[in-house]
Formats: structure tokens, C-alpha cells, sequence
């Protein structure tokens, strides 16, 4: 009699891994959910050739499990295919805290024989800079940082993207998923609000929220929203938590500025759309997820090796945007996104081409009721954190123009704050 | 009812050609069980993998001075402690003490660095780092002398005390995002010979020298080890438990200052609230398994070190996760724990119902 149960057991059990393998290859190759991507790839420009004895070195954070150092790690994939670079070329540092560690691995990355150094996260900014001060001979790129302009080195460079067109363009996508839902009786046009999952309250954050809510408000006009700071970039329980705080607040669809699942994981777990950044979370959110923007490192890449093989010099900022094919989306999750998000995206990624839509365009929104004709941003990292640059010209906030990150601090009508983490 | 069951029975010292075969078979088997771990869960060859370690701790002239220094400042912390554990005074609180003694150095060198020449800024960073290891050590310390306050959780609480402290000062003195103080190189601790963690190394040395003649040739190091032994045998042959009590907490809290000191003042200048980075528990393991002996301890931090910083290589060298190398460092450590538990007892079977009775 056991001995037929545990057949029996046995039986049920292999017949339920096989259907549940069944549901997840269905999944995987069901790709109809997903749309292309509404921006078309660029491909690098690659126009040198990489001697042999060429190095490059990557300094990351976290490691693939950051949704923000994948991104950084696919683009060095990326630009290791193109260039043809071997495991030995390209040599990738990660769980590197923003510490004295980032100066012992850009130095170890020198003795290596690395001519450019790269480093990822807005902290390992300083360590970099001594590291620089060091080694005049070797070349050292930071993402998001914002000394170089002013440090005086020739061989320290800052980059960024203009991710707020991105940025702007998923939240057209939200905007659009708002209106289904309000044309479908879900909730009153005045009942449209949205909720943000932020890590600090940082210029590079509140651009990067406001831009998505500027993309959402262009299409629907009376949204809102609330945003929640977490205080640190990669925290999945405190993320989650906004998230699921912001959706009990009766946030109608949920984005983030952090990088870990917690926040798509919640929106996912309670059925509320979500804009992802850094990449798909199609994978494990297929329910929810709508879009994402993020940005593509690659170009950079090739544009930082192609300077020093050419022997030429890198510029102290450097931001890239759509025409570069570093400012990219995902496809558009078909099964939650509203009809027509496709078309009404790829148009707009026309016009940002051409010039004639600017994301901070004065005349779509107001400071404390009013239009803004001039501003002055903190521009040049200084002790005090002054503001020191006018950067409102032709009725145009001017992100990114004289530093490649962001220095769009401005608090806009429409967005409530619940916190504040510096 | 003839079960079988087992008793521990403390060994007879063994030959020290015995002790050393012992180990170099622990060593070798825990190699082998690594091997085989890495094998089922990455599919990686083991030899390039070990290879991949000795390389992440003696690949280049930058990587050995980076391992020294990083032996040398885990050594400190680790002697910082042991006079405490030498007495049974459960010090977990060196994490905290180590990183309030930084937090001193840091404050010095930002606030006096411009107004202050330059040796007399170094006297005042070593006195500052001092005084605040001893004000965090001392706390507990009174407060167990006095009251019999509970010492482990007291110092585990004084850590969280100290780790608060400097997100606050970061908090409320550095404005920028990621809420990181740039490096202030110039106020650093001098440079010997151009090399930067030399200083370090040679003040750690003097000290594994200094604590190791404290705790064998002086009054105070045998009063250290009565009142580890038996606090009634130290009061019945006139020692005053509590004076020892505190007064070994405050060489543990000064040493551990100094510590602090070396780390922000020596390599790093700056502070964040991972700078001490567990290190303060690790020399706890580093001073029981060197048997409280600061001898025996440059080995034991050596040999952690080196595995920290070769676990790291690899999982760098091969993309693995860092997991991996941590899983590796564990069974490595975990064959070490168990061949010194064996050198001291045997298992010997005994049978119940004879021995019990």
C-alpha cells in the first residue's frame, strides 16, 4: 500500500514540475506581450582599431543583482563583443563599496595595466578624483559624478545621459495607462495619481521623477503624485515598502528611482501597473509592468576607448542622449499597457530629435503657482552648495547642458513629497 | 537497550610535529572539500580558482602592501581585544570603538587641519582616537564594575551607538548625495619611504610586540589572566577585580582608538559607516583561534585576510557572486575551528548504562 502511495506521489509530483516547466517555457516563448522597442537600436560606431595590449577596467557598486550594475555590466558585454575585446582586456570590479576600497581598486586596476578606468555610482566620485591625481598617465570616467568640469584634471571625466527624454517618454506611457483606467470607470480623472519610489532627494532623482511626471501630465492633464524617498539606491525591503505604502496612499500606478525588485515586486503583488528604469522587469512582473527607460552605456564606452586609442582627449562631460542610442527603452508590455502607446511614443521620440519637444519646457509646469523665467542651479560641486549657473534660457530648463548630470532641483506644483532623505 | 553514545574527552598535549600534521591535513582536506563545492556549483576548475586566490593576495607589489596593511590593521583590532577576552570580559563592542576612534581622527583632521601645524595635528589625532576608543570601552566596563551590567549586549549596543554617530556627522557636515566625505589626504598620517601603509605596518608590529610583553611579563597581564581564570581566586589572593576590570578595557578602548586612528588617519581619510567593516568581530575570531597569544594571532589575521582577499579576487576573476567565495572562506574556516577543537578533546564511544550510572 505505501509502496503504491509513494508511486503515486512520485508520479503527481513529476507531472506537476512538468507542467509547471510547460507554463514557463510557455511563458518564455509567448513574446507577444512584449512590443519592440519604440525607439529603434543604434548601432556603435566603431571607427579604430583596439591593439592588443589595450585595457579597460570597471569599478561597479553592486553586482548583477542591482538592477543599476546590470545595466552597467551588459553594456561592458556589449562593448566587448563590438570591439572584440578578450576576458583579459576588459576586467570588471564589483561590490565595490563607495569608500577608500574604489581607490585601492581603480590603483590595482592601474597595476593591471588598465588605460581607462570606469567607475559607477555617484560615490565613488572622490576616490576616483585621487586615484586620478595619481596616475596622470591613466584616464578615469565616472558616471553621474559632477566634479569634473571644476576638479582641473585632464585625466577625470564625468557622464551621464539626458535619461529625463526617457524618463519623460515612459511616462507618457503612464500618463496614457491613467487614461484607460479612467475611461474604464476604474477611478475619476481627479482620482488619477501616481506614486514614486526615490532613493535620495538628489538633483539626479528629482529630475528624473519629474520628468516621468512632466511625460504623464503632457497626456493626462490633471494627474499627480506622491513621492517616497528610501534614502539609500538599492534597499529591496525599504522599496518594497514605499511601494506598498504609496499604493495603500491610492496610487494608481507606481515608478521608481531605486535599484532593487522591491518596488516592481509590490506593484506586481498587488495588481498596480508599474514604469520601470534600468531594464525589463517583464521577466518576473509580467502582470504589471509597462515600460522602461534606461540608459544605455555602451556608446560611452566606445567613445572613451576610441578616444584613447586615437590619442585623443575625452571630454570633462559627457552626456548622450536618444541620436546617440544612449538614452533607451524597453519594448511596451502589450498585455498592460493602453492601445496606442506604441504610436504615440515613437512619435514623440521623433520630435525630440528634431528639437521641437523640450522635456522642461517652462510653459508645462509652475513652481509654487508660478511660470519660471530664470533659475539659478548648483552647477559647480562646491563646499557650500550654492547655486551658481543661470540655466533657463528661451523658456527651456537647460538639463545637462553645463554638467552631464542632472542639476534639476526644482520642487513642481503637482508633486507631494511625503519625505526627504539626503 | 545497548545504545551507542559518545563523550568528549580533553586530550593530552601532543607532540608539536603532531599538531602542525594535524592542521596541514585540515588545511588540505578543507581544500579539497572546497574544490569539490566550487565544482558542483559553478562548474569552474578549483585549481584556477585557487589560483585566481593566491594571485587576488600576492599578485602584484600593490596587492601584497594592500594585504599587509589590511593584516596589520585587522591584527590591531584583534590585540585591542584580546587583554578583555584574556579576563572573560566579553568585549563585542571593538566594531564601535574602533569606528568612534576614526570618527575623532576625522573630526580633528577637518576641523584643526587648516589651523594646526602639522605635527602638533597628528599629537591631537592620536590623543583624540585614544580618548574616544576609551570613553566607548570604559562605559560598559564601569557599568559591569559596578552594577554587573551585562558586557555583550552593552558593547553590541555601544556599536550602534558609534555607527549612528557617524551617519550623523556625515549627514549633517557632507551635503552631497551619496552623503560621502571626499578623501583629505593632506592631513593623513606621515608617509614613510613613499610607501603609504608602510607607518601602519611598522606601528602594529611595535604593538603585537608591546601587548604580547603586557599580557606574558607584567603584574597586570598575570592579574588579566587570574581574573579570566577565577574572579574568587583573584579576590581571594587580594586583587581588585574591578580596578583590573577597568583598567584592561581602557588598553582595549585606547588600542582600538588607535586602530581607528591607523584606518581614517593612515589609509583611508575619510570616514563612512562601513569603514571598520565587520573587522571588529572578525578579531574575535582572530584572538581566540590564535589562542590569545598576539603571536600566534599574526597568523590566524594573516590567514583571514588572505582568504577575504582572495575570495575576492575570485569572484571578480570568474564574475561569480561574492557568495561563492564566501562559501569557500567558510568551509576553509570551518575545517580550521574543527581540527583545533579535535587537538584538544577526542571523542571516545562509550556505551550507556555503564558509564551512566
Amino acid at each position: 500500500m505505501k509502496k503504491i502511495l509513494a508511486v503515486m506521489l512520485a508520479a503527481i509530483m513529476i507531472f506537476s514540475l512538468a507542467a509547471c516547466g510547460g507554463n514557463e517555457t510557455g511563458k518564455e516563448n509567448d513574446n507577444k506581450g512584449m512590443s519592440e522597442s519604440p525607439i529603434a537600436e543604434v548601432a556603435l560606431n566603431v571607427d579604430y582599431e583596439v591593439p592588443s595590449d589595450f585595457k579597460i577596467g570597471f569599478i561597479c557598486l553592486h553586482d548583477e543583482n542591482s538592477t543599476y550594475d546590470l545595466n552597467f555590466l551588459n553594456a561592458v558585454d556589449k562593448i566587448k563583443e563590438a570591439l572584440k575585446l578578450t576576458d583579459e582586456q576588459v576586467i570588471v570590479r564589483v561590490n565595490i563599496p563607495e569608500g577608500n576600497e574604489c581607490y585601492v581598486a581603480a590603483k590595482d586596476l592601474v597595476s593591471e595595466g588598465c588605460k581607462v578606468v570606469f567607475a559607477n555610482s555617484f560615490g565613488h566620485e572622490d576616490f576616483m578624483i585621487q586615484a586620478a591625481k595619481e596616475f596622470p598617465e591613466v584616464q578615469f570616467c565616472h558616471a553621474t559624478g559632477t566634479k569634473a568640469h571644476t576638479s582641473g584634471l585632464d585625466n577625470y571625466h564625468n557622464a551621464f545621459a539626458s535619461i529625463y527624454e526617457g524618463r519623460f517618454l515612459a511616462g507618457v506611457a503612464a500618463g496614457l495607462k491613467l487614461n484607460e483606467m479612467i475611461e474604464a470607470g476604474k477611478f475619476t480623472a481627479e482620482e488619477a495619481k501616481m506614486g514614486y519610489v526615490g532613493a535620495f532627494t538628489y538633483a539626479e532623482v528629482i529630475s528624473g521623477y519629474t520628468s516621468f511626471y512632466l511625460g504623464a501630465k503632457s497626456v493626462c492633464p490633471t494627474v499627480t503624485m506622491d513621492v517616497q524617498f528610501t534614502g539609500s539606491w538599492y534597499d529591496a525591503t525599504e522599496e518594497k515598502n514605499a511601494a506598498e505604502a504609496l499604493i495603500a496612499r491610492d496610487c494608481k500606478l507606481i515608478s521608481q528611482h531605486a535599484d532593487s525588485m522591491g518596488a516592481p515586486g509590490a506593484c506586481e503583488a498587488a495588481g498596480i501597473p508599474n514604469v520601470s528604469y534600468n531594464g525589463s522587469t517583464y521577466d518576473s512582473c509580467y502582470e504589471t509592468f509597462i515600460i522602461s527607460s534606461a540608459i544605455n552605456w555602451a556608446p560611452y564606452y566606445n567613445y572613451i576607448i576610441g578616444q584613447v586609442v586615437k590619442g585623443e582627449k575625452i571630454d570633462a562631460d559627457w552626456c548622450g542622449g536618444i541620436a546617440e542610442g544612449s538614452v533607451v527603452l524597453t519594448g511596451i508590455n502589450q498585455g498592460v499597457a493602453a492601445e496606442g502607446t506604441y504610436e504615440k511614443i515613437q512619435a514623440l521620440v521623433e520630435e525630440i530629435k528634431a528639437g521641437k519637444l523640450n522635456v522642461f519646457d517652462t510653459a508645462s509646469f509652475t513652481v509654487g503657482g508660478k511660470k519660471l523665467d530664470s533659475y539659478q542651479a548648483d552647477v559647480d560641486t562646491d563646499a557650500a552648495f550654492q547655486p551658481d549657473t543661470e540655466v533657463i534660457a528661451d523658456g527651456v530648463f537647460n538639463e545637462s547642458e553645463f554638467r552631464s548630470a542632472p542639476y534639476f532641483d526644482l520642487r513642481i506644483d503637482g508633486i507631494t513629497l511625503l519625505n526627504e532623505k539626503f | 537497550m545497548n545504545k551507542m553514545s559518545f563523550h568528549l574527552v580533553k586530550r593530552e598535549p601532543m607532540v608539536w610535529y603532531k599538531n602542525v600534521f594535524v592542521r596541514a591535513i585540515a588545511i588540505i582536506a578543507s581544500l579539497i572539500v572546497s574544490a569539490v563545492a566550487i565544482t558542483i556549483l559553478t562548474g569552474k576548475n578549483p585549481l584556477e580558482v585557487y589560483a585566481s586566490m593566491v594571485s587576488g593576495a600576492f599578485g602584484s607589489s600593490l596587492r601584497i602592501w594592500s594585504l599587509v596593511q589590511n593584516v596589520a590593521i585587522l591584527l590591531c583590532i584583534s590585540l585591542a581585544v584580546t587583554p578583555a577576552f584574556k579576563m572573560k570580559f566579553w568585549n563585542c563592542g571593538a566594531e564601535g570603538q574602533v569606528l568612534i576612534g576614526g570618527l575623532a581622527t576625522t573630526a580633528v583632521m577637518m576641523f584643526l587641519g587648516d589651523s594646526l601645524p602639522y605635527p602638533a595635528l597628528i599629537v591631537v589625532m592620536l590623543i583624540a582616537s585614544m580618548l574616544a576608543g576609551i570613553i566607548w570601552s570604559v562605559i560598559p566596563a564601569f557599568c559591569k564594575a559596578l552594577w554587573n551590567t551585562n558586557e555583550t549586549l552593552f558593547t553590541l549596543m555601544m556599536n550602534y551607538v558609534a555607527i549612528q554617530s557617524v551617519a550623523f556627522f556625515l549627514k549633517y557636515f557632507v551635503k552631497s548625495g551619496s552623503g560621502v566625505l571626499a578623501p583629505m589626504s593632506e592631513y593623513g598620517l606621515p608617509v614613510l619611504f613613499g610607501q603609504s601603509y608602510l607607518l601602519n605596518i611598522i606601528i602594529v608590529a611595535v604593538l603585537t610586540v608591546l601587548v604580547y610583553i603586557y599580557l606574558k611579563k607584567t603584574k597586570h597581564g598575570y592579574e588579566i589572566s587570574v581574573v579570566g581564570e577565577s574572579e574568587n581566586t583573584a579576590k581571594y589572593i587580594g586583587i581588585n577585580v574591578r580596578k583590573v576590570v577597568i583598567r584592561t578595557l581602557v588598553v582595549s578602548g585606547a588600542l582600538c582608538g588607535i586602530a581607528g586612528l591607523l584606518l581614517v588617519g593612515g589609509t583611508n581619510h575619510t570616514i563612512s559607516t562601513t569603514t571598520v567593516d565587520g573587522r571588529g568581530f572578525t578579531a574575535i575570531m582572530v584572538s581566540w583561534l590564535g589562542k590569545f597569544n598576539p603571536v600566534y594571532m599574526v597568523l590566524t589575521s594573516f590567514l583571514i585576510v588572505f582568504l577575504q582577499r582572495g575570495a575576492g579576487q575570485v569572484s571578480t576573476d570568474f564574475r561569480l557572486p561574492s557568495a561563492i567565495s564566501d562559501i569557500v572562506t567558510g568551509i576553509i574556516l570551518f575545517f580550521i575551528i574543527g581540527c583545533e577543537f579535535f587537538l584538544q578533546y577526542k571523542i571516545v564511544s562509550t556505551k550507556s548504562g555503564k558509564e551512566n550510572d
